[in-house]
């Protein structure tokens, strides 16, 4: 079996009082494709948080690529140049330019050259189909090709991993296709990606395996076809009744 | 009788044209217009002001708020960056000068540097100094405010974004935070600048020899001399030279940023 890229030991994290994660463990190996679901206040971001240190955890133990980004001697910095991350805000740049989004870095952090970066840039904005937007303004463009920019920003640093953040749940309904079209091909072409998604369809048909999240740890993992297929835990099912079938949720009464 | 909506507006609005025309015609009658003018508008007086207003007191003016902003700016920036430290001493430190500048007027700084600080401490500063270090301790106190203003209204998305691309604390402030700040800096910082031409007459209550007159003693020397307002109003109008521009920059640097970041650039990279 391949190496595992993402690899979480009994993670704990606490804001305040409230006890967000109460000790997950799980990993992700090369090339697999790793969906987190469940309901908001779950602590899915937060765990994916914790994986790029954005967050720091209260205990426990994350390796990513290789580094032990829990390690307080680590240099975080270096340990987040292979740690692609997609925001639900898309947070592109909003000072500079669609190109100079994904150059910035590659120069600044990467040091690569001018001339390189450009191309780099170029050919992930031509993979997430805004070849034609490099000039453009973040402001100028769509939800959808905001989302689709940031992840051609982070591919441009070639990571080895990629976590994405709800990347569709801030989008109109009729652009989160764009952007999950994409997010299907990075799959089919080997990303290692950790997905917190609302997307049942995208995670039953692109995920190796399918997290359910709930109160701050891991209720049932396994294959999409059997996490929303055929849900062995109660909360797992409650869940996926009220997020597949919204419309005949029983007002009062509907397990939390 | 009902009136119509309209027709109660428009009764209502030349009501109001009446009163106006009524208060003019009443000014232009009762008004002692040879004082008036002689006491706003005297040529000879004007003359007499004419070049040393421009070449003296509205360069000196420029000279010391220059100054005062300069400091202002530099101590600001520290006072913004104390205020944001995860360091609390730093933050109490800097919210204390902060609220003391901001709260106590400016006359009382100059007061204090002017007459307080030489005999207590039995030292004398020449004038530029303490034009700069007096509009610099007022003015750094405000400029700092909009600094830390303009530094938090940055998104924190934005920080996120740069740090998970790998980029250091530094990095990110000095590429994402600080270009984005500074958009959001300028009108704010544009209109400090206005009050801090206004506070900068001032120091007319220093004692100034004549080549260091600013445009408020200058006005003052020549009412003295010529008995006349109308070196008051002229001084006046020099001050307006500097504010209004300067208002037309403010107001230009705040539309051109927001289309920046919407009509696109040239790409240049």
């Amino acid at each position: 079996m391949n190496e595992a890229i993402v690899e979480v030991v009994d993670l704990h994290k606490s804001f305040g009082e409230l006890e967000v994660l109460k000790g997950i463990d799980m990993s992700v190996r090369r090339g697999e494709v790793v969906c987190i679901i469940g309901p908001s206040g779950s602590g899915k971001s937060t765990l994916l948080r914790c994986v790029n240190f954005l967050e720091e955890p209260n205990a426990g133990r994350i390796v990513v690529n290789g580094f032990e980004v829990t390690d307080p001697d680590v240099d975080i910095d270096r340990a987040r140049r292979g740690i692609g991350m997609v925001f639900q805000a898309f947070n592109l740049f909003g000072h500079l330019s669609v190109l100079e989004n994904l150059t910035i870095a590659q120069r600044k952090v990467l040091k690569r050259d001018r001339a390189e970066a450009d191309a780099v840039a170029r050919k992930n904005l031509e993979k997430v189909g805004l070849a034609e937007k490099a000039g453009a303004m973040p402001a100028q463009l769509s939800g959808g090709q905001q989302q689709r920019a940031a992840i051609a920003r982070a591919l441009s640093m070639d990571p080895a991993v990629m976590l994405f953040d709800e990347p569709t749940s801030a989008l109109d309904p009729e652009l989160v296709g764009d952007v999950l079209s994409v997010m299907r091909q990075l799959a089919e072409e080997g990303m290692t990606m950790l997905v917190v998604t609302h997307e049942m369809q995208f995670a039953r048909e692109v995920a190796d395996k399918v997290l359910f999240m709930d109160d701050g740890g891991i209720v049932e993992e396994g294959p999409p076809a059997q996490v929303i297929g055929e849900p062995r835990q109660q909360r797992t099912k409650g869940f996926l009744a009220r997020v597949l079938n919204p419309t005949h949720v029983p007002v009062t009464g509907a397990e939390t | 009788m009902a009136m119509s909506r309209r027709k109660r507006a428009q009764a209502f609005r030349n009501a109001q044209y009446a009163v106006l025309v009524l208060g003019i015609v009443a000014v232009g009658v009762l008004a002692d217009w040879d004082t008036i003018l002689q006491a706003f508008f005297n040529v000879d007086a004007a003359a007499r002001q004419i070049p040393a207003i421009f070449t003296t007191a509205l360069v000196n003016t420029v000279i010391y708020t220059t100054l005062g902003f300069g400091l202002g700016l530099g101590v600001g920036l520290v006072l913004a960056l104390m205020k944001l430290s995860s360091v609390a001493p730093y933050r109490w430190i800097a919210t204390v000068y902060i609220e003391f500048f901001r709260g106590v007027p400016a006359l009382l700084v100059f007061i204090a540097l002017g007459f307080g600080v030489p005999l207590a401490f039995n030292i004398r500063f020449e004038i530029y100094s303490t034009a700069a270090i007096a509009l610099g301790l007022v003015g750094s106190a405000y400029i700092a405010e909009t600094l830390r203003a303009g530094i938090q209204a940055v998104p924190k998305g934005q920080v996120e974004a740069a740090r998970s691309l790998g980029m250091s604390p530094g990095r990110t402030n000095l590429t994402v935070v600080i270009p984005q700040a500074f958009r959001i800096i300028l009108p704010p910082l544009t209109n400090e600048l206005i009050l801090l031409t206004k506070d900068s007459s001032l120091i007319y209550l220093l004692g100034l020899t004549r080549d260091e007159y600013e445009l408020a003693k200058f006005g003052r020397e020549g009412l003295n001399a010529t008995n006349s307002l109308t070196p008051i109003l002229l001084a006046g109008l020099c001050y307006l030279l500097i504010t209004i521009p300067l208002g037309h920059l403010s107001r230009y640097l705040e539309g051109r940023a927001g289309r920046k970041q919407e009509q696109g650039l040239k790409v240049t990279a």
